[in-house]
């Protein structure tokens, strides 16, 4: 199992220092330390509720929408607090995009889907931002199903083409991360056989931090691995290690079913 | 093998009852829209179309035209919407949007009291205490900003009474907020999360995602609030003619100027109305503000065709 080599090299792109999280009282994040690093795959496994989506959600700072959510802890940046007050949480997510479980088209034409994000960050010309819009659907593997109907809505598209649609949307405004939260668990094989090989060509020019309920997916498609259970980081490591010799039994347990 | 199952009767009786409540609507319209023809047959045959566009009402003369009673209508509808809309769209962001859980329920219940307020009292309100105050402080300053402007100007123009078109559109404005502010709510808060936080995801911020994706996205329950806010605009009659000042001459455009609109001049002039024709002819106000409301709710489907149009359409 040599394909999923880590590149060397490596530096990190979003670290957690001593990283907690809370839903009001609940204390959903317990003390997690872990970089993310760039240009490679890591994928966030656990059971439900485990905390892995939460953790991504801070990734982006989406949990702000929440008043009853708060961060305590440090969380880096390319090495720059990104929870400080004066990092502005819009500009900081033109940086790390999302990507969620379900396809959300905005109700909208395809280019515009595409061409949303990006006129919020940058003013472009029409040509521009006409190549821009071809730059992101080839980048997602999309532009040669719809290339001749980019006037037509987001919402006619297949949901896997749907998907394909949101990461083109993501990718556009040329992120330096990229989150998916469970992309492909409301999709069927085949496109996420095709999710699954995209994550494989993005990796090359982004950083991508996958949650994934799906453990073979996990050790499919990505460098590093994460284990959580119950709001702890348990086990984080190159992927093939964890998989083929786990450090921790609770991880172990976890990887062969006999537990989640 | 041929017995009734048990629940087969039942859904027969219940698709029946059903289909006679559905057909009971139709019977409904139909026969409004008879007795009104019927009771204006009269008045139709006398002045034929040209009912429409007099401007003349002369109960002593027996010449009825239907043209300032149109335009009240309308006039007092359309300033009252242009108030409505736009109060309403932030009241519905705020709630939605922005506003501290604790301040939600409490501000959502208030609006919805606010729904529940008779008419009357709004219309006894705007006379005794709103139209003065108003003809006091806020015509004068109107008078002198939007009133200084070309073309607008004229809107603004002539002495503020307090009662006229302009104090019966704010009025209704007020009355209608409550409505359209509460299914705007509604349809906001049924915008999946997901959606929101993919719009907030590509860094827009909250207007942005109101605006771009928010209101597209509910833009059919959004025109609904505004067709049910304009439906009650256009019916309503006491809070309007309690302030509109029931004048049936066009005296120019200004909104300051008193006016009349169909349902205030029902409500004022039938018990008076004694000869055939007059009563004829009010009903025949009734036929016409019947089918305003008609063109204005197939003008609101024109639009949400026109929009689901550029929006691309799906094949």
């Amino acid at each position: 199992m040599m394909m999923n080599e880590p590149s060397l090299g490596l530096e990190a792109q979003i670290s957690c220092r001593n990283f907690n999280f809370y839903y009001g009282k609940y204390h959903a994040l317990k003390n997690i330390n872990l970089d993310i690093y760039k240009r490679n795959v890591t994928a966030f496994i656990g059971p439900s509720g485990c905390g892995k989506s939460t953790l991504l959600r801070t990734f982006n700072r989406m949990y702000e929408l929440y008043p009853e959510q708060r961060a305590v802890g440090q969380l880096l940046l390319d090495g720059k607090d990104m929870l400080a007050r004066n990092v502005e949480a819009n500009s900081l997510r033109a940086r790390v995009g999302m990507v969620f479980q379900k396809p959300t088209p905005f109700p909208m034409s395809i280019r515009d889907n595409v061409a949303f994000g990006v006129g919020l960050h940058e003013r472009l010309s029409k040509g521009e931002m006409e190549d821009r819009v071809e730059w992101a659907l080839r980048k997602a593997a999309l532009w040669d199903e719809v290339k001749n109907k980019l006037g037509q809505s987001g919402m006619s598209l297949s949901g896997g083409q749907q998907q394909r649609l949101c990461i083109a949307r993501g990718i556009a405004v040329k992120p330096e991360v990229l989150l998916l939260d469970e992309p492909t668990s409301a999709l069927d094989p085949i496109s996420t056989m095709r999710i699954e090989e995209l994550i494989g060509e993005l990796k090359n020019e982004f950083t991508i931090a996958i949650v994934t309920h799906n453990m073979q997916q996990a050790a499919r498609i990505s460098d590093y691995t994460a284990y959580m259970y119950l709001g702890e980081m348990i086990e984080f490591g190159i992927t093939d290690q964890i998989f083929i010799k786990p450090q921790k039994k609770a991880t172990e347990d976890y990887i062969t079913g006999r537990f989640g | 093998m041929s017995s009734f199952r048990q629940g087969t009767l039942g859904d027969w009786v219940f698709l029946n009852l059903t289909r006679s409540a559905a057909i009971f609507v139709l019977l409904m319209l139909a026969g409004t829209i008879a007795s009104l023809v019927y009771g204006a047959w009269p008045a139709i045959e006398k002045f034929g179309f040209g009912f429409l566009w007099s401007g003349e009402w002369n109960p002593p003369a027996e010449r009825f035209g239907a043209l300032i009673p149109i335009y009240g209508t309308l006039a007092t509808s359309l300033v009252a919407l242009i108030i409505a809309v736009p109060v309403s769209f932030g009241i519905a962001l705020f709630l939605t949007e922005m506003a501290p859980v604790w301040l939600k329920r409490p501000l959502g219940i208030a609006i919805e009291l606010l729904a529940g307020i008779p008419s009357i009292v709004y219309g006894m309100w705007g006379l005794l205490v709103f139209a003065p105050v108003f003809a006091k402080y806020a015509q004068p300053l109107l008078a002198n900003t939007l009133g200084k402007l070309p073309v607008i100007g004229e809107l603004f123009s002539g002495p503020g009474l307090g009662i006229g078109i302009l104090s019966a559109a704010v009025v209704l404005a007020i009355m209608t907020i409550p409505f359209i502010a509460s299914v705007m709510r509604d349809v906001f808060d049924v915008t999946p999360a997901m959606l929101k936080e993919s719009a907030y995801g590509v860094g827009a911020t909250t207007w942005e995602v109101v605006w771009n994706v928010v209101l597209p996205y509910t833009k059919v329950g959004v025109i609904g609030g505004v067709m049910l806010g304009l439906g009650r605009a256009l019916g309503e009659t006491m809070a309007v003619t309690f302030l509109i000042g029931n004048m049936n001459v066009f005296g120019g455009f200004s909104l300051f100027l008193p006016g009349n609109s169909i349902a205030s001049a029902l409500a004022n002039e039938f018990a008076e109305a004694e000869s055939a024709i007059y009563t004829a002819s009010l009903i025949e106000l009734g036929l016409i503000l019947f089918f305003i409301t008609f063109i204005v709710l197939s003008l609101s489907k024109l639009l949400l065709m026109q929009l689901s149009r550029q929006e691309g359409a799906t094949t």
